[in-house]
């Protein structure tokens, strides 16, 4: 396919698109919800009443509370949200929006939300996942034939620095400056791997994206590979992902028919392909030197950096890593300019940033806002604040490698730093909402117990380190910790972070560090003092 | 389909269906692996020796990856796998009761069957429906919002003769 021709396909695909149609949300949460019954009742009920409404599976929306959630448009009438759509309210539905033409206001939900920007998900919800000719009919593929005919490499490389984007996987290092140190190397053979292992407990972020859009994130891999120069690229997805990965290989297949993958692209020199690769529950490969082993089939062992992979990295070749959310930031980049992203968001942090919000909230889904919006914002404005009355304690940012932000904080405009400088991280994107009802001891015990449990083992700081210090709080929250076990803590926390071999064992004090810093009395609470035990 | 009874020209047979297609390409073990795994849903020890012999790697290049990585099992699970997600958002919204609460049901803990071999227990990792806290599946059926008083029903759906 050239550029001409993917333009016709563009405009073939957008000519066809129809005034009155059904989507029904079917990602993973949509179908654990009943999405697929909803679908099938569909189908059934426009056929009996001989309606020709166009009906598409779509990804996730993001109102994951919410699902079933089916969104209706009819000619002449406002589309609509209906959340809780399950199989039995199909002809109500059908009866009431089709053939009287009322909304039925009680299911309805308002999804338009002026304090979100859709740039990662734009997609997400409104194209169906496994057509190719959706993606190209919303602009996809441009952003590469643009690259491939009007850019070289470098000047890829340039637009990207300038761009501002920095690695969404969570340690935030600047996506540009990473294409450039891989591009430098000399090497017969490089190449480009989407990290999709995404492993942190409540955030599913990635898992939306490559769900709900795949073909954004291999357009974002073709963009990489030929600005670093690379032919061969790899997704490594989690194989509790079944739906993620069955559908990135589909995208695949429809980009090898198409001849948007294989030898000379749109009729450029640059030639590349994609492979699947499964993780097999191992939270460790989500670190770079670890996925690179796992790829190799090997036991996902960190090793010390440098050699860092963009020197030295799979089969000991140049290699670059980018996380889901990245990869799918790079079209709209390369599509519309640096100047237009890095006029988004705040000072060091560019862009919009996705979070999966959960736990104690009303709504509970997946958000994307502008970098520079407040925590209070996103878990108030937009998510509704706790569920039931309560009142929220604090945000849990970052997974087992972040940390705990009190309530008193949530005016913080999020960015990297921000969260830095709060004792918590940006992580990946999972924000867990926890209400007065938790407890902060048995949450770090819980985050503590999840890096205790994937530590490989290794090295001695990061096995024997967060052991000791899991038997310590288990000590504590069993009523038998004693006061020097909060420095015992602190101490310890130190010696993982300076010695620990890789981002598993030097991040896993965190959720320690930061319940000590904001909740230290949770912990006095529980431990015996000289005083009370005496009574 | 009882393994260790099975003939080993019926074996081979099958590791040769798995193996070929990654004949030659880099890194194929864990590939191999998953796809032994969806089959015979374990990795077994015959099969094993014969992936060695065909892919001419040492037996313990095999178990070096099996025993590092959280999804490969080396026992046959129980017919029906219970998963329970232990995802933060589960966790917070009562997920450790409903372990608690199918440990009682079924007399096992995680990562155990019943004598029966009905029911095979398990803590997963998030499964990424957050939103749907606490969750649990049966097979491929997702429950969520589940409380522990709910157990017994769902168990019931799998129970031998039930009306499904």
């Amino acid at each position: 396919m050239n550029r001409d021709e993917l333009k016709k396909m563009r405009d073939e695909a957008s000519a066809r698109e129809k005034k009155t149609w059904i989507r029904v949300g079917m990602a993973t949460c949509g179908v654990a919800a009943g999405a697929q019954e909803t679908f099938f009742a569909l189908r059934e009920e426009l056929k009996k009443q001989k309606l020709a409404v166009e009906l598409k599976k779509c990804g996730c929306v993001g109102r994951c509370s919410a699902e079933p959630l089916v969104e209706v448009a009819v000619e002449g009438m406002p589309t609509v949200f209906y959340r809780h759509l399950t199989k039995d309210k199909v002809p109500q539905l059908v009866e009431s929006h089709f053939l009287k033409k009322t909304v039925l206001r009680d299911q309805a939900v308002p999804l338009e939300d002026p304090k979100q920007l859709r740039i990662v998900l734009r997609n997400c919800g409104v194209v169906d996942p496994d057509s190719i000719r959706d993606y190209i009919a919303r602009d996809g593929y441009a952003a590469l034939a643009k690259v491939l005919a009007e850019m070289t490499p470098e000047q890829v490389i340039e637009e990207v620095k300038k761009s501002g984007l920095r690695g969404r996987g969570g340690a935030g290092f600047p996506t540009g400056l990473k294409w450039d140190l891989t591009r430098k190397v000399p090497s017969d053979q490089k190449y480009v791997i989407c990290n999709g292992d995404e492993g942190d407990p409540g955030a599913y972020m990635d898992r939306g994206v490559l769900e709900g859009d795949p073909h954004s994130v291999i357009e974002g891999m073709m963009i990489a590979g030929y600005a670093i120069g690379a032919d061969k690229g790899f997704f490594y997805i989690r194989a509790e992902y079944p739906l993620a990965v069955e559908r990135i290989e589909k995208a695949i297949k429809q980009c090898h028919a198409n001849k948007l993958l294989g030898q000379n692209i749109m009729g450029s020199a640059f030639s590349f392909d994609l492979e699947v690769r499964l993780g097999a529950g191992a939270f460790v490969c989500g670190e770079e030197t670890a996925l690179i082993a796992s790829i190799e089939g090997r036991r996902g062992y960190p090793h010390p950096r440098p050699p860092y992979p963009s020197v030295k990295g799979l089969w000991d070749k140049p290699t670059c890593i980018n996380n889901v959310e990245t990869l799918a930031n790079l079209p709209p980049i390369l599509a519309k300019g640096a100047a237009w992203f890095s006029g988004i968001g705040m000072d060091k942090s560019k862009g919009t940033k996705v979070f999966a919000v959960t736990g104690k909230v009303k709504n509970s889904g997946l958000v994307e806002v502008p970098m520079g919006t407040t925590l209070r914002d996103i878990v108030y404005a937009i998510c509704g604040g706790a569920a039931g009355g309560k009142k929220v304690k604090a945000v849990q940012t970052g997974g087992p490698s972040g940390g705990v932000i009190p309530e008193q904080y949530f005016d913080t405009p999020v960015g990297y730093e921000n969260l830095q400088s709060l004792g918590s991280i940006m992580g990946s994107g999972g924000m867990i909402v926890m209400d007065e009802d938790d407890s902060m001891v048995d949450i770090t015990k819980f985050y503590l117990g999840f890096c205790v449990d994937e530590s490989c083992g290794k090295c001695a700081p990061c096995r024997v380190g967060g052991t000791q210090m899991l038997r310590i709080l288990n000590r504590i929250s069993a009523g038998d910790g004693e006061p020097a076990d909060l420095e015992k803590l602190r101490d310890i926390s130190l010696a993982m972070q300076k010695a620990s071999l890789c981002g598993l064992g030097q991040t896993a004090p965190n959720p320690v560090l930061s319940t000590l810093r904001y909740f230290e009395p949770e912990y006095r609470a529980l431990i015996k003092t000289p005083a009370s035990s005496g009574k | 389909m009882d393994i260790e009874k099975t003939d080993i020209e019926d074996i081979r047979r099958n590791v040769e269906e798995i193996c070929a297609p990654w004949e030659g390409r880099p890194g194929n073990l864990i590939m191999i692996l998953h796809q032994i795994q969806n089959r015979y849903s374990y990795v077994p020890r015959r099969i094993s020796f014969e992936v060695a012999k065909r892919l001419s790697i040492p037996l313990a290049r095999i178990y070096e990856v099996i025993t590092f990585y959280n999804y490969f099992k080396l026992e046959p699970p129980g017919k029906n796998i219970v998963s329970v997600c232990m995802g933060t958002a589960c966790y917070l919204k009562g997920a450790p009761s409903l372990v608690e609460r199918l440990g009682q049901e079924l007399g096992i803990k995680p990562g155990e069957s019943t004598r029966d071999k009905n029911f095979y227990l398990q803590v997963v990792r998030c499964l990424g429906c957050c939103g749907l806290a606490p969750v649990l599946t049966v097979g491929q059926k997702v429950y969520s919002n589940v409380r522990p008083e709910q157990v017994p029903g769902i168990l019931a759906e799998y129970r031998q003769g039930a009306v499904v």
